[in-house]
């Protein structure tokens, strides 16, 4: 049975009052103007993943204002694992508590039973901006193949965090920096090789499929220096650069300065020099491959939530877009301002018009066919 | 009048231990007074000795009424055995399961950059010193799995190796658990752990 959101409630979820909706596996369109509360609703999709979702929003930021009472999300998902009630709860700004099936579960968890991939307008820029936007992206795909990614980039950061304040209090007790420094290797190492092998399968995915979206040659580089390769190797490089660390006043070597080169396959051409057109169906077509090799691994394509997508693409590509996300069998959450961006999607998805009004967002099922 | 307003006083005091609410801190707090003489009194006359005499182990930071506590007083745990853990409360986990006959050695918390707690502020300096002045021949790590934990056993390890046999204890399948109830990381542990029947 493929990942779907079968039910969806919100309470007081940004510009959404109380809003329950009911979808079957098809793709999910929503539309309408703009500020009408779209947007929130595939961040609280988003938010079945672990992590802070896809604004990377804090709970208090999501709830609904004036009244900042909390917020509550409810989902009934259809997982490969079968049928689970997933709620989210947050207190007042506290952080979201997660409960599956009425029981309190950490957010580990979820990415055992739910994936879900997004792309974003904001990401319109990921090729040409930062490397850790290119890191948090290659992050979200790696973690749809390996649950544990979360938790090993938690540790690490956390001991990094213990590791930097040493650096910056010029501490030089250099057995509290190798006790650190065997954890972060330790984590640090798995965050690579979790990063290695799911580039391998997108890669893979890619070569395997016939697509209207072009290929990308993907490389995980650093942005300054070697990644070393295992956890005794990196546990070496991080005391070798301690003192060079010390002088920095934070860790120069390991997983965090990673980065993920693309290049445009077809004309040989990195994606940051491609046109804006071809760095966005680049984006599209990574998110599409790693759908196709989460079917082998998981089970079920994930749940794709697309942001505002289809607005910028030809007549054309739309369609071959819609194409592949339906011989997917992805329940893949679509906005855009108007019904006839979905044109070509037809019969084979569900809509939903999204509208702003006083009380809070509208979300209201239309049958449109197309 | 003023009565009343010591019992709320009383009530609201309780109600600030941990494990205890409001409504069960005047539950108990009712409780103890109509049991005057079978509990409050005596508690009364305990709280006052235990804030008096209450203090921290100079040997091993164990909390008791003497300055050395009784497991460091007593010659027949002086096994060559020293278990070093976190806090009170988790020596007094190992005491209730009753099972192992050495001596402790409470750290005080655990090392972190953070929140300023470096190895001086963890009684670190006098576990070196226990290890040789009592002729420790293993050293147990009894710390938590979490990252500070970890931080601080490998810190310690460090500084015994060589020294005393260093081991930490187990993780894996606790007693009555089920495998399907357990995360990936507890199962791999009890995989790599695993022993001849």
């Amino acid at each position: 049975m493929p990942l779907r959101i079968s039910r969806l409630s919100l309470s007081h979820f940004r510009s959404h009052f109380n809003v329950v909706i009911e979808m079957d596996a098809r793709p999910v369109v929503l539309y309408g103007p703009n500020g009408a509360g779209k947007t929130n609703l595939i961040e609280a999709v988003s938010l079945f993943s672990p992590g802070r979702g896809m604004r990377r929003a804090s709970a208090q930021d999501m709830t609904r204002r004036p009244e900042a009472l909390g917020w509550k999300i409810d989902g009934l998902v259809q997982t490969p694992d079968g049928l689970q009630d997933i709620s989210f709860v947050s207190e007042q700004g506290q952080p979201r508590q997660v409960k599956i099936n009425d029981k309190p579960a950490p957010q580990t968890r979820l990415g055992e039973l739910v994936r879900v991939l997004w792309l974003l307008p904001s990401m319109d820029r990921l090729w040409i901006e930062g490397a850790e936007g290119r890191r948090r992206f290659l992050d979200r795909m790696t973690l749809s193949f390996f649950p544990g990614h979360a938790e090993a980039s938690l540790t690490y950061e956390k001991a990094m965090r213990e590791r930097n304040r040493l650096l910056k209090d010029q501490v030089r007790d250099p057995i509290w920096y190798k006790a650190i420094e065997a954890q972060m290797a330790k984590s640090g190492a798995q965050i690579h090789a979790n990063r290695q092998q799911a580039l391998e399968r997108i890669l893979l995915a890619q070569d395997m499929a016939s697509t209207h979206f072009p290929a990308a040659e993907l490389d995980l580089v650093q942005t300054e220096g070697e990644m070393p390769d295992g956890e005794t190797e990196l546990r070496a490089a991080l005391e070798e650069s301690r003192f060079r660390d010390l002088a920095a006043g934070r860790t120069l070597v390991g997983p965090h300065r990673a980065d993920l080169y693309g290049v445009f396959a077809a004309k040989g051409v990195p994606a940051s020099d491609s046109s804006t057109g071809e760095q966005k169906a680049l984006l599209i077509s990574l998110v599409l491959a790693n759908a196709r090799a989460l079917v082998d691994d998981f089970g079920s394509p994930p749940i794709v939530l697309l942001d505002e997508v289809a607005a910028h693409l030809d007549a054309s590509r739309r369609a071959a877009l819609y194409d592949e996300i339906c011989a997917l069998g992805a329940q893949a959450w679509m906005t855009g301002t108007g019904l006839e961006l979905f044109t070509e999607l037809g019969s084979r998805a569900q809509y939903f018009e999204v509208t702003d009004a006083a009380e809070g967002s509208i979300v209201t099922p239309i049958n449109a066919t197309g | 009048m003023r009565d009343t307003n010591d019992i709320e006083a009383l009530i609201a005091m309780m109600a600030r231990l941990p494990g205890l609410g409001p409504r069960s801190a005047r539950r108990a707090v009712l409780h103890m007074i109509r049991k005057r003489a079978l509990l409050l009194s005596p508690l009364a006359e305990l709280m006052t000795r235990v804030a008096r005499d209450a203090r921290e182990c100079l040997n091993c930071g164990n909390i008791g009424t003497q300055d050395i506590c009784e497991i460091c007083e007593d010659a027949r745990r002086a096994t060559g055995l020293l278990c070093v853990v976190e806090d009170v409360a988790d020596l007094w986990a190992m005491e209730r399961a009753g099972v192992f006959k050495g001596r402790y050695h409470v750290l005080g918390g655990t090392l972190s950059a953070l929140d300023q707690v470096g190895p001086e502020e963890l009684r670190i300096p006098k576990l070196q010193a226990r290890v040789e002045s009592e002729e420790i021949t293993e050293v147990i790590l009894a710390l938590n799995a979490t990252i500070d934990g970890q931080t601080t056993a490998h810190y310690i390890a460090d500084q015994l190796e060589g020294r005393v046999t260093l081991t930490s204890l187990a993780q894996g399948v606790p007693i009555g658990g089920e495998l399907d109830y357990l995360d990936e990381g507890t199962i791999s542990a009890a995989l790599n752990a695993r022993k001849a029947i």
